[in-house]
């Protein structure tokens, strides 16, 4: 095979790793590189540089460091039993191209990820490396997120933290049978147990240490994980249930969800159509509905026949109208907890709503101008000369705003 | 037009630039502060001119002007915009809060809502420089430079540099735009006036290689061109080298996603046979039935891979047993919790530092008993970033009893210590009243002996103090009973 230019290899290694979701280069720790005199900074919330057009952001160099595999999910592309062509980056590659890259203004930093290849210490122990070299050599100060290796070491877990700003590990799908059925060499007591020690692990760095007073650095962007949506006949209501349990038990910062796609020279195994884009859409609104807005995970899909999300309306609009003895709300006196209950209502509308109503109050129209529109509101609020009367337990509702909303909506 | 509101209002002012808020202010509150009022007012932008301050009312000697700390803050970011109204609409907003000092918080107010809106636009404008300016490198070595050419929408070159500099600090690097340019030496920032595209490098290797990348990138499976001009606008893609590809990208997208879900999938790879046979060997099939454990550490490890309820679903792992095989007293709790379960072993938890201080008072040594619970995987609820307790149910109970049993028979203990109503009743095989029994000894139709107690998160439960300490009290007595017990 003759060698492959540094292009081909991008090429095929960034092909190979866009089937993770996540970009995100938020949520770490604020550093700049005025006292270094290096290059990089992290300022809490991350900057996403370019869009693909998929609509996906792009803020991260996402490459693999190799896409050779021992492993054969059948969901992955680069499972061992793929024809796709094979590349493999040498650490120094990756730290150039991410140095190019980011002086550029091109990127935040480094998604690092890998296929696993001899065994998973020496794969990891790679990836430690290009984030050591980064850190120590480059002097670099922007964002690295490295996917970890569950079987890798505590040794080479430990070296990972101290240089990324996040750590990942996949939990690939949300039941164990489904992990043992599509990923067979994939051990989910494993992935359970190293997310287990990655909490623990960030957990004792957070406190300050004895002697020096100062807080160690470990992975300060936490750890987060990702599920494939709709490679398996897993319903909402499960995954949602996956999802609870994994930022309960592991304080997770994110766990995202991936609409399987159909990749080339995939696996027979597989349902082979368009990625369930709006159900993925639909899982995101859920889960910010848990972590935003006090909805307990039985609580979202409670009294629906299927256990799956309504893909017409958004998950919180599908609870008020299951729930709508629970409505109208007044937005001069209810409480956050019962107005973020309130379809249409973000957290930020809500807080200038409590913060107006100190001092006047609220009409309907005032409402829909701090909002993008009163159609969502009007059936589950109670404002100023405003009152919705049949309105809230009228039959059809569902169709009516559903309707009204359409021109509104996302996709 | 401003042209008409110049020749109607009695006072003009004149900025040093689009961005001169010292200027704006000096002069807002001199005006405020003499009563005149907004509609009176004119405002320009006058780069040479001079006497800025001429015409305009000086301010009293002990005249005070009290405006909301996050105003002047807030103006400063309004003062970017390219409207060219916004500093009299500034000075409105100054005006009607000295008669309306809550005004900033009345969200619905129009004025609030412009206010608003304006400081939107400007921070977005800023947040998307900092994302599409595209260094172009010039010079090796020494003489290496970063230039980007670059066009805001907004007044915001000056108050965007310090971001740069914070992260490119290490880098010589130029940013121009129309109406201004910052540079950066290594150590010194500067603003200088603007330029044209033609000053800037018109290409760099690297774009190639991020091209590649832009395109690598993007799953044709998923195409959602409103999402991706929603975030980044064609107004933008001028200057971004990687903009150019989007058409074909986009135009080529359904093929190429039809064609991975047409294509048929393809026999296994050639080396995937030799990967299979490395490192995933089938393992050979035996007829023998594993021997059944012999010992604490073949029957944990049986334990790890239990499904005799359903509780292993939600926990982490098995948490079985501890300590020495041949202790005199076994202690039995209810179940692990979230610390427990994150760790593998049993009364690592807050529950479990109580028991080893009290344990530890009562002079029992715990490295010399062993200590379990009575269900052997975590059960809770979770909600947000904590996990809350259930109580295991008598079917959980009975199920993990089997492995409880396995331990006593291979431990042997001559008394168990039932720490609560859980432990009490898997021990027993009934549920028995705990604060009632307290400090008995029952024994079991095999003749072991249970000597029936509290559980120790119940101490941490207490929120009194005094209560509190006198739980412990008695908790440490059931302790050194337990320690009699054990002697006996």
């Amino acid at each position: 095979m003759a060698a492959l230019s540094l292009r081909e290899k991008l090429a095929i290694l960034s092909d190979a790793a866009k089937y993770d979701a996540s970009c995100a280069s938020s949520g770490s720790a604020k550093r700049d590189s005025l006292r270094s005199g290096g290059i990089g900074s992290t300022e809490g919330s991350g900057i996403c540089h370019s869009y693909a057009p998929d609509g996906r952001c792009i803020s991260l160099l996402k490459i693999l460091l190799t896409n050779f595999c021992i492993y054969d999910c059948s969901y992955c592309i680069n499972r061992s039993s793929s024809n796709v062509r094979r590349a493999r980056f040498g650490v120094e590659e990756v730290v150039k191209l991410t140095m190019d890259f980011y002086r550029r203004n091109y990127i935040e930093g480094l998604f690092l990820s890998s296929g696993v290849i001899r065994s998973p210490d020496e794969t990891m122990g790679e990836m430690v490396e290009v984030a050591r070299r980064l850190r120590i050599e480059e002097k670099f100060g922007g964002y690295i997120h490295l996917k970890t290796i569950p079987e890798a070491s505590a040794e080479l877990i430990e070296t990972a933290g101290l240089y990324a700003d996040r750590l990942s590990i996949n939990v690939e799908l949300p039941t164990d049978e489904g992990v043992k059925k599509l990923a067979p060499e994939k051990k989910p007591e494993t992935i359970r147990l190293s997310m287990a020690k990655l909490r623990r692990k960030i957990e004792e760095k957070s406190e300050p240490t004895l002697q020096t007073r100062k807080q160690e650095r470990f992975a300060p962007g936490g750890q987060s994980t990702q599920m494939i949506v709709g490679a398996d006949k897993t319903s909402d209501d499960g995954i949602l249930r996956a999802s609870a349990r994994l930022y309960g038990s592991y304080h997770l910062r994110r766990v995202y969800y991936s609409a399987f796609s159909p990749i080339p020279d995939s696996s027979s195994s597989l349902p082979l159509r368009k990625p369930p884009l709006m159900r993925e859409h639909r899982l995101y609104q859920a889960d910010w509905l848990m972590r935003f807005y006090g909805f307990s995970q039985p609580e979202i899909l409670a009294g629906s026949t299927d256990g799956m999300l309504d893909l017409a309306i958004d998950p919180k609009l599908a609870w008020a109208l299951r729930n709508r003895g629970r409505f109208p709300v007044d937005v001069n006196r209810a409480e956050r907890e019962t107005l973020l209950r309130v379809p249409g209502l973000g957290t930020k509308v809500i807080d200038r709503i409590i913060e107006t109503r100190r001092h006047r109050r609220l009409r309907l129209e005032d409402v829909g101008r701090l909002c993008h529109s009163v159609a969502k509101l009007r059936p589950f609020i109670i404002a100023e000369g405003w009152s919705p009367g049949a309105l809230t337990d009228k039959a059809g509702l569902r169709q009516v705003i559903a309707r009204s909303c359409e021109q509104l909506s996302l996709f | 037009m401003p042209s008409t509101q110049l020749n109607l209002a009695t006072h003009l002012v004149r900025l040093d630039s689009e961005t001169d808020f010292a200027g704006w202010r000096d002069a807002a509150r001199r005006l405020a502060m003499n009563e005149i009022t907004p509609e009176d007012v004119a405002w320009q932008v006058e780069q040479d001119g001079e006497d800025r301050g001429k015409d305009l009312p000086a301010v009293l000697a002990d005249a005070k002007l009290v405006v909301p700390r996050d105003f002047i803050e807030r103006a400063e970011t309004v003062i970017c915009h390219c409207d060219p109204e916004r500093f009299g609409f500034l000075y409105r907003l100054l005006w009607r809060l000295r008669s309306e000092p809550k005004l900033l918080s009345i969200a619905s107010d129009p004025d609030i809502r412009k206010l608003e809106a304006t400081e939107k636009a400007v921070h977005r404008d800023v947040h998307k420089m900092r994302a599409f300016v595209r260094f172009r490198k010039i010079g090796e070595g020494t003489d290496e430079r970063y230039v980007a050419w670059f066009e805001p929408e907004h007044f915001i070159v000056e108050r965007n540099a310090h971001f740069f500099v914070r992260r490119f600090t290490g880098m010589r690097w130029s940013i121009l735009t129309p109406y201004a340019s910052a540079d950066w030496d290594g150590e010194q920032l500067a603003i200088g006036p603007g330029a044209g595209k033609r000053d800037a490098p018109g290409e760099d290797d690297a774009e190639a290689l991020w091209q590649t990348y832009f395109a690598s990138i993007f799953n044709p499976a998923r195409l959602k061109v409103k999402a991706m001009q929603r975030e980044m606008p064609k107004k933008y893609w001028r200057n971004l080298p990687e903009a150019s590809l989007i058409p074909d990208l986009i135009a080529g997208a359904d093929k190429a996603a039809s064609a991975m879900i047409d294509r048929m999938p393809t026999t296994p790879a050639p080396h995937h046979a030799k990967v299979k046979a490395k490192h995933w060997p089938t393992p050979e099939p035996s007829d023998v039935v594993a021997p059944e454990a012999g010992n604490i550490p073949e029957l944990c490890e049986e334990a790890k891979g239990c499904r005799r309820c359903p509780l292993w679903r939600d926990a982490t792992q098995t948490v079985f047993g501890e300590g020495p095989e041949n202790a005199d007293v076994i202690f039995v709790g209810e179940q692990p919790g979230d610390q427990e379960d994150l760790a593998g072993k049993p009364f690592v938890g807050p529950a479990g530092k109580v028991f080893d201080t009290i344990l530890d008072d009562a002079e029992i040594d715990r490295r010399k008993v062993y200590v379990t619970n009575a269900v052997k995987h975590f059960k809770f609820e979770p909600r947000g970033k904590r996990r809350i307790h259930s109580k295991p149910n008598a079917g959980e109970i009975q199920a993990c009893r089997w492995w409880l049993d396995k331990e006593l028979d291979l431990v042997k203990p001559n008394l168990v210590v039932a720490l609560g109503a859980t432990a009490a009743q898997s021990l027993l095989g009934k549920a028995v009243p705990i604060t009632k029994m307290r400090g008995d000894v029952i024994e079991r139709e095999d003749g072991l002996r249970v000597f029936l107690t509290i559980h120790p998160s119940f101490i941490l439960r207490i929120r009194d103090h005094e209560d509190k300490e006198a739980e412990k009290e008695r908790f440490l007595g059931d302790m050194r009973k337990v320690k009699q017990l054990m002697a006996a």
